[in-house]
């Protein structure tokens, strides 16, 4: 570890500067809560730590036009205690409040969840299950991509060298609307997913789904947006044909390693009931409202 | 060598200045640059809750932090928690009383966690004190003693 920056830039611009000079050694630093971690294990040595914290939007919740906006460095404690928020977005909340214990979701992000880039990040299902928007910052300008467009791989994303994540954009809510993330792990609390599953669903008056999508963690090297899973709830009063058929799809679409938490057989079978569970969930809150 | 940068903050309402590496850690610079050594380094990495304190009041684990980040914030450690050097806090009389604790070492980050749950939350449940503190590893007492002290706190806190 030698002659490392730390650099707290107050403008997007300024933090995608120094992170693209960097070329790659420039590390994007938000809650802290893995970079930290993985400074100390010395599984990273940054040139340049750049704390976004300090640039405008990058933290707190905004809503413009029925549209939910938060940064994508709020901490987690934050977003959990916005009760506008929560009361939307729920599952987002369900996925949120599995991060770490209250200390680390008094630090931790939305974004750092989503660019740490774990198969097995918990709020990342759940954002992508909600249709949540990045907004990007880089060298070349703004750009915005869904968020199931972020993670290509295990640590690994989409984003270009000087590139981070500002905010996250959350479509606006119709009514009727549900969403809720479960996970499977053997202990409540303090534990890292076999088998997460974000459910967000929409019906009509009739109670009959309009919408839905469907993601899971931990099943692949990245979160899954499984289209089928959700195509098989659409047109249907989610029912327990619907709901047998979307479990069938979310477990073809896994393709999961065997390790100390769970064999590949294990996970894909619970990814079906895990799914289930929380399709079920979403469809009572998306009836209450 | 990095450059050093230097610091100002304030822990349990007193000002420091201090000079910290980029990448050292917050409880690094509480223990080593201002010799408050009441806040514990357990894991290192986020999951002990030994070196639990409050930054501008968020209960935080400062080996997650960066000391550079504590620039212009306000700290609270174990070293805030007592009102005066002949009394302790209701949490520090009730942990003595009930045991507690044992070896100790989980203790201050436990009592600066549970401070921040009964502020926010003055007749915690025996389920919402389990969720609240299970960021906080206990490897001597089996928790139990650690519950009913922060419960017996609470009762004695809400008769003010």
């Amino acid at each position: 570890m030698d002659d490392v920056r730390y650099e707290a830039p107050d403008s997007p611009d300024a933090a995608s500067s120094l992170l693209a000079e960097a070329s790659g050694g420039g590390k994007v630093f938000a809650g802290g809560t893995d970079v930290m971690v993985q400074i100390h294990a010395e599984l990273i040595d940054p040139g340049v730590i750049v704390d976004i914290k300090k640039i405008p939007g990058t933290r707190g919740i905004s809503k413009s036009d029925g549209a939910y906006t938060f940064g994508a460095a709020t901490a987690g404690m934050v977003l959990i205690g916005d009760e506008g928020f929560s009361s939307t977005w729920p599952g987002v909340i369900d996925g949120v409040a599995l991060i770490g214990s209250i200390q680390v979701k008094g630090r931790a992000s939305v974004g750092g969840n989503l660019c740490n880039a774990s198969p097995a990040a918990d709020s990342t299902p759940a954002m992508i299950a909600a249709g949540a928007i990045c907004n990007i910052v880089g060298p070349n300008g703004e750009r915005t991509a869904p968020v199931e467009d972020i993670v290509t791989g295990p640590g690994k994303t989409s984003l270009a060298d000087g590139e981070f994540i500002m905010s996250f954009t959350m479509p606006k809510r119709p009514a009727h609307s549900g969403d809720a993330y479960l996970r499977l792990t053997p202990r409540t609390e303090m534990d890292i997913a076999v088998v997460g599953a974000g459910v967000n669903i929409t019906l009509d008056d009739d109670g009959t789904c309009t919408a839905a999508r469907v993601s899971l963690g931990a099943v692949a090297p990245t979160p899954l947006l499984v289209a089928e899973a959700a195509e098989a709830l659409i047109g249907t009063k989610v029912d327990d044909a619907a709901l047998t058929k979307m479990g069938e799809a979310c477990s073809a679409a896994c393709n999961p390693i065997s390790d100390k938490r769970g064999t590949k057989e294990y996970r894909i079978k619970t990814a079906a009931v895990i799914a289930r569970r929380a399709a079920e969930i979403a469809l009572e809150r998306a009836r209450e409202n | 060598m990095a450059k050093r940068s230097h610091i100002t903050l304030s822990v349990n309402g007193d000002e420091y200045e201090t000079l910290c590496e980029p990448d050292q850690s917050l409880v690094d610079v509480l223990r080593n640059e201002l010799e408050l050594t009441g806040t514990k380094e357990g894991c290192s990495t986020g999951d002990c809750g030994a070196c639990s304190v409050r930054l501008d009041g968020d209960l935080v684990c400062s080996c997650l932090v960066l000391g550079v980040e504590a620039e212009g914030k306000e700290i609270e450690t174990i070293e805030g928690m007592a009102p005066s050097p002949d009394e302790l806090h209701p949490l520090q009389t009730k942990f003595l009383e009930i045991n507690g604790l044992q070896c100790g070492i989980c203790t201050p980050g436990i009592l600066v966690a549970a401070k921040a749950l009964l502020e926010k939350n003055p007749n915690p449940t025996e389920t919402e004190i389990r969720f609240w503190l299970a960021g906080n590893l206990c490897r001597c007492t089996g928790y139990d003693k650690i519950i009913r002290s922060v419960q017996a706190a609470a009762e004695e806190m809400r008769k003010g």
